[in-house]
């Protein structure tokens, strides 16, 4: 990785969705992720990047989406914020519950905590920040899931 | 980036040719306008090839859900044929490997149609 940490500010469109991704998968790579681990870090990014862009932002060109990547020691950190209201995490849907199973929407959260090691999620009334961990040397009994 | 589609007829069957990324935006579209097509010229028979499907997003998730209850609603029925390990994993994650019909060979797949 060419740098510890990197940032950038990115408008609310699909656009970023696209881009957020693809430098997820880049520095995943460069960070010496194998593929399976690149693809679910630039997936759960992804998923990440929709939440902000539609339903924090909800398109506002006046509103920004933040992306930071942090390598560490142990770890790709990857924290993403956007300017909505801020989620309410107690309205998120268990997408696996069989009322839910056949909903069209509801799975990016789910997604995003499956394919990530740790995951945080700090809503305000200034939006949300969601904070994704992946271990660099992935241990499955390292893997946990942050309290909300 | 983009997604194509192609459809073909088999036995009464239409098969849906897919390639690509079913994501959120174009490719969402691509799929939702061709089942809506199908279904309004009462083609009620829809096998999804998804065998160049290399990448679905939970968009894309909820595109091919909406599409097998849209098939169902109006009579129809949509099943699936030649998924990829990301999208088989994907749909096992989800629980909804068990949902869908998916089937592994063309043949039998139209032939599970019309039993």
């Amino acid at each position: 990785m060419p740098a510890d940490r990197v940032s950038y500010t990115l408008d609310s469109t699909l656009e970023t969705v696209n881009n957020a991704e693809e430098t997820a998968g880049r520095i995943a790579a460069e960070a010496g992720f194998g593929d399976e681990e690149i693809m679910k870090i630039s997936m759960a990014v992804r998923e990440a990047a929709v939440n902000a862009v539609l339903h924090g932002n909800a398109y506002d060109p006046t509103k920004k989406v933040t992306l930071a990547f942090e390598r560490t020691t142990d770890d790709l950190v990857i924290v993403i914020r956007d300017q909505g209201k801020g989620l309410d995490v107690s309205r998120i849907p268990d997408p696996l519950a069989p009322d839910n199973l056949l909903k069209t929407s509801g799975r990016g959260i789910f997604l995003i905590r499956s394919f990530m090691d740790v995951v945080e999620i700090h809503p305000s009334q200034t939006g949300t920040e969601l904070i994704m961990i992946k271990h660099v040397h992935g241990n499955p009994a390292d893997s946990k899931e942050a309290p909300q | 980036m983009t997604m194509k589609s192609s459809t073909r007829q088999v036995d009464g069957v239409t098969i849906v040719d897919l390639s690509g990324r079913i994501t959120l935006g174009e490719g969402s579209v691509v799929l939702r306008d061709t089942v809506r097509d199908l279904l309004s010229k009462g083609q009620k028979k829809i096998l999804l090839n998804l065998a160049d499907v290399n990448y679905i997003d939970s968009s894309g998730i909820g595109e091919l859900v909406s599409a097998f209850t849209t098939a169902k609603n109006q009579g129809g029925e949509l099943k699936l044929l030649n998924l990829t390990k990301k999208v088989h994993d994907l749909l096992q994650i989800t629980k909804l490997y068990t949902v869908f019909d998916v089937k592994e060979d063309e043949a039998a797949g139209v032939k599970a149609f019309n039993k």
